[in-house]
């Protein structure tokens, strides 16, 4: 019945999963895990440098640099009102502080892919950043980062979740 | 402020020394119409190390086209193949069993398995090997490697049970939000960290040589293209401009990675030359271009540009010639990836407010929908193009999901917090 033949092939793949059997291998650090500190200050929903008293005083806009997160609408970079009211403070607080630096952070929500919301994100910083230099502000000043849809400040997944993501965080450095 | 320095230099450390996150919990949510039936018989002489034949049947029925005889049923347990009486296997309506032995290396530790197919009412041996003698250790990879000859020869088409993923685990929110990149084989088993940190890790793709694994990291605000040396744990910096680093993708040769930069005006395509770091700017328009994938041939570039609108899938050539617009239907369509045939194209379409997985036939241009999420997104091929993996919203978080390219085979890979931005490794070389 069966034939007795055992086809004693040796399957030449190569050393299989040797590379995950070395014990070399310890876990590899980057991208700021291992260095301290690389978590400072970007956290995005809180603002560690406790800066919100650095916002001129002469101001009667009832606004603080506190208020330091301007929200956008689906799909769109433009600046409503309150946002450029936001602005137009750090932008006189930028002018009369030649030194003061500024991260802006750009987000969006969930909706889309990573990448492309990375690119959503910058867009929302770059126009905040158009704002604040018009607004008398150098672009020495300001750093710009997008972090897309990866920092989240509502994990919801609903409009009034993803209106609050829509943002650009202004931090001071 | 030192004391603050002490307290957040310990959080960061806290990431670091916490434990590994768990594993990945493997489920098959759809398929086993028209699963053939197979009979795994526990191997000879299989004491002490282990259980072989259990390891076979578990690859074999997670992937969903194999339902496997159980133990218990089984009327005898054969070793060897004169062993076989077909009539206990007609009686339990088995075509095919599986049997095999292991044997100690004299002299060392190491292991070597021999194993049979037979096809029981032809009464044919279809395979018989003599696996090479290897660790104990490693011997989940024999059978893996074992279940991938078992299903090419079943199937027809290879098997991809020694392959692995790439992921991104994450947990928290704000501040406390902790990101790891993972490896672990591709149903989830022994996960590896490859790194992790307190800002978005993104984007892991592997090298075609499954070697080297190019992912995006943030360091103090800033976004850069890393390149992780799997077997050394090495890491470089390759690309780390102004702006935006992100989205890379290997080119089929591996020599290059086709990457997203928006240092010299907005999200563009470059290519990078992975050995000296030289970059060429393929894309100038305006708006966003992102997300590039190279054709397995290497000749075309496939990516997301919002050049006509709202974003859709341009195709052009490896040097940034002749750009042109492939994806129609749909109000959106993003994050482009050919099969490994080249003859399709996986996709994130919207429609109906929905992210969708979609698959794009490359010479018709029709398009048809694999997933059913909301927000489903990320969408990779096994190495035997039968497969895609890609991230989706489960009831707890995201997860991951597969399903096979003709929709008949469905699984879940969940566990606590997120998991997204699967990435199939290509099969060993």
């Amino acid at each position: 019945m069966f034939k007795q033949v055992v086809l004693s092939a040796v399957v030449a793949f190569g050393l299989i999963g040797a590379g995950c059997a070395s014990k070399s291998n310890k876990n590899a650090s980057t991208a700021g895990a291992g260095s301290s500190g690389s978590s400072l200050g970007t956290g995005g929903t809180s603002d560690l440098s406790g800066s919100g008293s650095a916002v001129g005083t002469d101001d009667t806009s009832g606004l603080s640099l506190a208020d330091r997160t301007v929200y956008f609408a689906f799909d769109s970079s433009d600046i409503d009102g309150p946002g450029q009211a936001i602005v137009s403070r750090f932008a006189k607080y930028l002018a009369s502080h030649p030194t003061a630096k500024l991260r802006l952070e750009g987000h969006a929500d969930e909706r889309g892919t990573r990448e492309y919301n990375v690119g959503l994100g910058e867009r929302r910083a770059n126009a905040v950043s158009a704002a604040l230099i018009s607004g008398g502000a150098s672009a020495a000043q300001i750093n710009i980062v997008s972090y897309g849809e990866e920092r989240a400040a509502d994990p919801g997944h609903d409009e009034s979740a993803w209106a609050k993501n829509r943002r650009v965080e202004i931090v001071q450095l | 402020m030192t004391q603050l320095l002490r307290i957040l230099t310990a959080a960061v450390l806290l990431v670091v020394l916490s434990p590994a996150h768990a594993q990945l919990q493997f489920e098959v949510t759809g398929g086993s119409t028209g699963a053939q039936p197979i009979a795994i018989v526990p191997f000879g002489a299989n004491d002490g190390v282990m259980d072989i034949a259990q390891v076979i049947e578990g690859d074999l029925v997670r992937s969903g086209l194999f339902f496997a005889l159980p133990r218990t049923d089984m009327l005898e347990k054969p070793t060897e193949p004169k062993q076989i009486d077909h009539r206990n296997w007609k009686a339990v309506n088995m075509d095919n069993i599986v049997i095999g032995s292991v044997r100690r290396d004299p002299g060392s530790d190491r292991v070597a398995v021999r194993f049979y197919l037979f096809d029981v009412l032809r009464g044919e041996q279809r395979l018989g090997f003599e696996m090479p003698a290897a660790e104990p250790s490693q011997l989940r990879y024999t059978a893996h490697q074992i279940a991938d000859l078992i299903f090419e020869k079943l199937v027809g088409i290879p098997g991809v049970f020694n392959t692995k993923i790439a992921y991104v685990a994450s947990q928290g929110y704000g501040l406390d939000r902790k990101y790891a990149l993972m490896i672990s084989d591709w149903d989830g088993e022994n996960p590896r960290t490859v790194a992790t940190s307190r800002e978005p890790l993104m984007s892991p793709q592997w090298a075609p040589d499954r070697k080297r694994l190019a992912y995006v990291g943030y360091e103090r605000g800033r976004s850069s293209i890393y390149v992780h040396d799997v077997a050394s744990g090495k890491v470089r910096k390759l690309v780390s401009e102004k702006g935006i680093n992100g989205s890379p993708a290997w080119s089929p040769d591996g020599t290059k990675l086709a990457v997203t930069l928006s240092y010299e005006s907005n999200p563009d395509i470059y290519v990078v030359d992975v050995a000296t770091g030289a970059k060429r700017r393929l894309t100038q328009t305006e708006g966003i271009d992102t997300e590039a994938a190279w054709s397995p041939d290497g000749q075309s570039i496939v990516f997301t540009s919002e050049r006509g609108g709202p974003p859709q899938i341009y195709r052009m050539t490896a040097d940034g010639g002749s750009p042109t617009r492939i994806s129609f239907q749909g109000r959106q369509n993003l994050r482009a990836s050919y099969s490994p045939d080249g003859k399709n194209i996986a996709l994130v379409n919207l429609d109906d407010n929905r992210y969708r997985i979609a698959l794009l036939d490359v010479a018709s241009g029709s398009m048809r929908l694999l997933s059913d999420g909301r927000f489903d997104e990320g969408p990779s091929f096994a190495p035997n193009g039968a497969t895609v993996i890609y991230a989706t919203q489960g009831p707890k978080g995201a997860e991951l999901a597969t399903v096979s390219t003709d929709g008949r085979v469905r699984q879940r890979l969940r566990q606590t917090g997120d998991v997204r931005e699967p990435a199939w490794s290509p099969l060993q070389r």
